[in-house]
């Protein structure tokens, strides 16, 4: 179990997490990478920003 | 079973409180008042309920006893007839306007008249689940906040609680059911239909609510806006600059004060195209849900909140209330989660 960097939600981490590996916040939404295995470390994965006409 | 009674069932509010308490499994609704409508069946009024129900609307004068009486008449008339309500019923749910406030002053300075009960302010525990929850589990005498005040309230607190909050400025747009069933000037269809109309910048009357309940200072406006439910009160939170407020800090805020509520959701999704709360899909349930953001170039939040002004705003506020009141489950008859696409 990890702590999400943008919202602070537990997130729950499989058992056999790989580098790289794709998460997704289920509080806020955020997609997040595994950055670190030992100990695990949780970054905002890059994303493709929609475009919301801004 | 809880027998349970309308007075003044014929408007939206009482519409949506029928409907809920129809499908109550531990209520039975034993009369629905109507003058208007008096001798008809309800789904006259209420075409949803057609096949639901034989009941059909007495007027006031035949209310006999029940457990619980919900209000739902105009204001100014559960006030006038609290002592005939008092007499039929063992509990009162007043969705009105008339006990919400405590202090009479306040309440002719934005009613523009005496209240005809002032022997009775602060005898009502106010509404909203989140605030007086413990005070609900031993109330006879509720009255249901207003539905903007309820939006804002709801939104605002958890910055206030965590005093971090300096003023506000509440815009909130609102749909037209909130005017109620009467047809007016303003809700004649080529009048109303696209309106974007400010129709409250200032003085509205669920301020006294939202002053009562929050420190303040809290400035509020009121818009019409095209669609027939909901609110999204739009809060623009002035913050003490040294106060760090993030977005990290918001969800933490937010979290303590509403993380075990069964209707309040947090809405802040950094994926899809529903990221903060849209009350068009709210429409039916009780939720209120809430979102925000932090600007710390201005020492600003921004602070959303929608609901159903039918349902959290009224109706679905009141069954929650009655459900605290009889030691029920909070969700009960209040499980319906509103429709997608809306």
């Amino acid at each position: 179990m990890c702590n999400c960097p943008v919202c602070d939600a537990s997130v729950t981490i499989s058992d056999d997490p790989v580098e790289g590996e794709l998460l997704e916040c289920e509080e806020c939404g955020t997609e997040l990478e595994i950055l670190a295995l030992d100990p695990i470390t949780l970054g905002e994965a890059p994303e493709m920003e929609e475009d919301w006409g801004e | 079973m809880i027998n349970v009674a309308i007075a003044g069932g014929s408007g939206y509010a009482g519409g949506e409180l029928l409907r809920i308490l129809l499908a109550h499994p531990d209520v039975e609704v034993v009369q629905v008042t109507s003058e208007r409508l008096a001798g008809k069946f309800v789904h006259r009024a209420h075409p949803n309920l057609r096949g639901l129900t034989r009941l059909r609307f007495v007027p006031l004068g035949e209310l006999s006893h029940c457990d619980v009486l919900f209000s739902c008449l105009p204001h100014g008339e559960s006030a006038r007839r609290i002592d005939d309500f008092r007499a039929v019923a063992d509990r009162i749910v007043d969705l009105g306007a008339d006990f919400r406030l405590t202090d009479p002053s306040v309440y002719e300075r934005f009613y523009g008249r005496t209240h005809p009960r002032p022997d009775l302010l602060g005898r009502f525990v106010y509404g909203i689940a989140e605030l007086n929850r413990d005070e609900l589990r031993t109330a006879s005498l509720v009255a249901c906040a207003g539905c903007n005040a309820t939006a804002t309230i709801l939104a605002l607190r958890p910055l206030y609680q965590a005093g971090v909050a300096q003023s506000a400025v509440v815009e909130v747009k609102v749909g037209s059911s909130e005017a109620g069933n009467r047809a007016s000037d303003a809700s004649h269809h080529p009048e109303r239909s696209g309106a974007m109309r400010s129709y409250k910048p200032t003085g509205h009357r669920h301020m006294a609510e939202i002053e009562a309940v929050l420190p303040g200072p809290v400035h509020f406006s009121a818009t019409s806006v095209e669609m027939v439910r909901g609110i999204l009160a739009t809060c623009h939170v002035f913050v003490d600059r040294h106060a760090g407020i993030d977005d990290k800090a918001l969800w933490k805020i937010y979290r303590r004060a509403y993380a075990l509520e069964p209707f309040v959701r947090i809405v802040k999704d950094r994926a899809g195209i529903h990221r903060y709360p849209d009350p068009n899909i709210l429409a039916g349930s009780n939720y209120c849900d809430i979102g925000f953001e932090a600007d710390r170039n201005a020492n600003r939040v921004v602070v959303l909140g929608a609901i159903d002004n039918l349902m959290k705003g009224a109706a679905g506020q009141a069954v929650q209330a009655f459900n605290i009141m009889h030691g029920l489950p909070e969700r009960r008859g209040l499980e319906f989660p509103g429709l997608h696409p809306a």
